[in-house]
């Protein structure tokens, strides 16, 4: 096959994407040469959608953005609402606030870890991590009473306390985690066979990563000590004491090694946070309203910056608001990743950047099936073209109501209709 | 009697429904070993403690949807499983368990018999190949190119590992090599190093992790056999189970003295040596990530081939110096 270029396709369907994106690869023989990334697979018009609900409601949607990392485009959002709104949040609201961040951090990490562990096609270490993801996801669950959307942040600081039983419980916990957090960092630098499959993979040299925009974790293991949480401290990271980690090998094996240092960092966090606990109350009154204005709310997602940009004409309800969540900002460095590497390291290099395939999708490109055109067409010139469609076939709109009822019958799909 | 023996030798044990349930057994230890090393349950609902679900599962995929690949060699893509499960079962028929006698030569005893069995077991490889060369999928292909160029990193290793015995032994017949054991049981552990090395390149010849790359599901969906579905896809399975019996076997009879004492005697030893064979297997498939293709190669040419070349060497100064 020397000589021979092919195009593989992984995706929209494969079983190394847990969500739907397409990856098409031009191999030669087992080696990448260009790669493209084809969105638009997952859109679920949540921007949109805000723009019809009130702020309030609105936590709860931006909660929905992730199943991962929820709280942190909650938090994002909340932070821009508050700056609009001009309200300081409560203290003891804020440390709860970073609290259940912190958590947050340490279950995508673990979670991550796992997910790196079976694209190497070592489940073990996989079933291992995910068993103890759930230590941190029992603390989630006492200090929220829910195990991935804690509905926690509201504006002016978070709904719920926790007493002194529930603060021991979770230091008692926190010890468990990091007995095990040291085990998994001895076995994901010291197993022979992980080892050999992530180290000097998937390399992002420095000068790239920056160039490229990459962030979190991407960022800092191509040795760029790069993290809101130092450089824009927002709640009370001010006066946490923490470092930023970074590795300097730009590789997979380098994106483990920061994820497990910050999982210690987490720790550290957690501790102080727990230990400092002011007293008071958890938030303050927010008004309905928001006054008229705009905002760029920045926050560090475990996976990296993620960014809300909120506009407000005075209403209950934003005029817009944008996201832009951190795996869209890594994935032209994983084209760069991916040039020059093996078919076998696709699942490792993609699975990298820890992607969250559905929180990055911002729009549905609309691509001719005869030529390949794509073009981005408006909501309303999509309607008009509909109806144009159905007058062309002499359909009156209350027959067309009637077929797509019929086919919903059909296959036993009720709730539509 | 003459006529019962070879038809009980035949279809009961270690025949057809023997092998067919144990393999079916072996699954299951495999499977309940490997997840509770994983701190999972592993099997439970079906038979007690889960141990018919290895036969279910078989039995369930006999009732699914069989698809054949419009483009794909229909007669070919078809064929090949039957012909794969057929292969391993005559293999099994050469493990030396009761229907022999040692000082003749029958049908299913012979000198040479051990080379035989090793091609036997190479040839499901080649039918590995061809079942994702004519499926003309994509990532079957793939799989397919990636069963062959592995070949080339384990046999050679394999086939060396097992021909020290053999040469202490001073004869090439499975029968022979396993009474020589027996008698001599502290030459057992001259071929320590032989047996990780028949260990490790059985575990590559079943494709399992680490060496499941022809298969590997992250990186090219079902390998050689994402098109294969139905009966065909069942048969495949049973294919990896036997296979996994019969490497166990040939190791046993060749390293750990085979299965000495008639038909229950054998039917005993037979069981214990070859799930402790297996079990060994289980903890290298829980201990490991897949490598890369090249890697394997590398891996095979460096380590296992000289490691085996050493090995003969050790077996020839100890014959030539003290038997």
């Amino acid at each position: 096959m020397e000589g021979a270029e092919f195009k593989v396709p992984i995706g929209p369907q494969h079983p190394a994407l847990k969500e739907p994106l397409s990856l098409r690869m031009t191999l030669e023989g087992e080696v990448i040469k260009d790669a493209e990334i084809r969105l638009g697979y997952n859109h679920r018009g949540i921007e949109k959608l805000a723009e019809q609900k009130t702020f309030i409601q609105n936590i709860y949607l931006m909660e929905r953005i992730c199943g991962i990392c929820s709280h942190s485009h909650t938090t994002c959002f909340v932070q821009g609402v508050e700056k609009l709104m001009g309200i300081e949040p409560a203290r003891r609201g804020l440390f709860l606030r970073t609290l259940v961040a912190e958590l947050e951090r340490v279950h995508s990490h673990l979670l991550w870890m796992g997910v790196v562990g079976h694209e190497a096609g070592f489940d073990t270490f996989f079933m291992y991590t995910w068993r103890d993801r759930e230590v941190v996801m029992d603390i989630l669950e006492i200090i929220s009473g829910n195990r991935v959307h804690y509905a926690i942040n509201t504006f002016g600081g978070v709904r719920r306390d926790i007493d002194e039983l529930q603060r021991q419980k979770i230091l008692g916990l926190l010890d468990q985690l990091k007995k095990r957090t040291e085990y998994y960092f001895n076995i994901g630098v010291t197993e022979p066979t992980f080892v050999a499959r992530i180290a000097g993979v998937g390399k992002l040299p420095q000068e790239k990563a920056i160039a490229l925009c990459a962030v979190g974790p991407t960022l800092r293991a191509s040795d760029v000590p790069r993290d809101v949480r130092k450089d824009d401290p927002y709640a009370v990271y001010e006066e946490i004491p923490f470092e930023v980690c970074t590795a300097n090998t730009c590789d997979v094996l380098g994106r483990f090694v920061v994820r497990v240092k910050e999982l210690y960092q987490s720790y550290q966090i957690i501790e102080y946070l727990l230990k400092n606990l002011p007293p008071g109350p958890v938030n303050v009154r927010a008004p309905r309203r928001v006054k008229e204005g705009e905002v760029v709310s920045r926050y560090e997602a475990p996976r990296g910056e993620n960014i809300h940009y909120i506009k407000s004409n005075g209403t209950d309800k934003p005029e817009r608001v944008k996201v832009r969540a951190p795996t869209l900002g890594n994935y032209p460095a994983t084209v760069e990743m991916l040039k020059n590497g093996f078919v076998a390291d696709i699942p490792l290099i993609f699975a990298s950047i820890d992607p969250c395939i559905c929180c990055a999708e911002r729009l549905i490109e609309l691509v001719d099936a005869k030529n390949g055109k794509s073009q981005i067409v408006q909501a309303s010139v999509l309607r008009a073209l509909g109806k144009e469609t159905l007058r062309s076939k002499s359909i009156s709109p209350a027959q067309a109501k009637e077929i797509w009822q019929q086919a919903f019958r059909n296959k036993g799909i009720k709730q539509w209709l | 009697m003459a006529v019962i023996k070879p038809i009980f030798y035949l279809f009961i044990y270690p025949g057809f429904l023997f092998l067919f349930l144990y393999s079916t057994f072996c699954e299951w230890v495999d499977r309940k070993f490997y997840a509770r090393l994983q701190n999972r349950i592993g099997p439970l609902y079906t038979g007690p403690a889960g141990l018919l679900q290895p036969i279910a599962d078989f039995v369930k995929l006999l009732t699914k949807e069989d698809i054949v690949p419009e483009k794909a060699d229909k007669a070919m893509f078809s064929a090949l499983p039957v012909f794969a499960v057929a292969i391993v079962c005559t293999a099994g028929m050469y493990l030396p368990t009761w229907h022999y006698s040692l000082d003749k030569i029958s049908f299913n005893s012979f000198p040479g018999d051990l080379i035989l069995v090793v091609y036997l077991l190479s040839l499901p490889t080649l039918i590995f190949f061809l079942a994702g060369w004519s499926s003309t999928n994509l990532f079957s292909t793939i799989g397919g190119v990636r069963v062959l160029t592995m070949l080339f990193g384990y046999e050679i290793p394999l086939l060396l590992a097992v021909l020290s015995p053999a040469i202490l032994a001073d004869s090439w017949r499975l029968a022979e090599i396993a009474y020589f054991y027996q008698t001599h049981p502290l030459l057992i552990f001259v071929n320590l190093i032989g047996f990780v090395i028949a260990l490790v390149a059985l575990q590559a010849k079943l494709e399992r992790v680490p060496f499941d790359i022809p298969h590997a599901e992250t990186e090219i969906v079902g390998g050689t056999f994402t098109e294969y579905s139905g009966k065909k896809l069942a048969f495949f399975r049973l294919l990896s189970d036997l296979e996994m019996v019969v490497g166990a076997g040939l190791i046993a009879t060749v390293f750990l003295g085979g299965f000495p004492g008639g038909i229950l005697g054998s039917f005993v030893l037979f069981i214990l040596k070859t799930l402790f064979v297996i079990l060994l297997l289980s903890v290298i498939r829980t201990a490991c990530g897949r490598l890369r293709i090249d890697q394997m190669v590398h891996f095979s040419w460096h380590y296992l081939a000289p490691l085996a070349v050493v090995q003969l060497a050790i077996v020839i100064v100890i014959k030539g110096f003290w038997l």
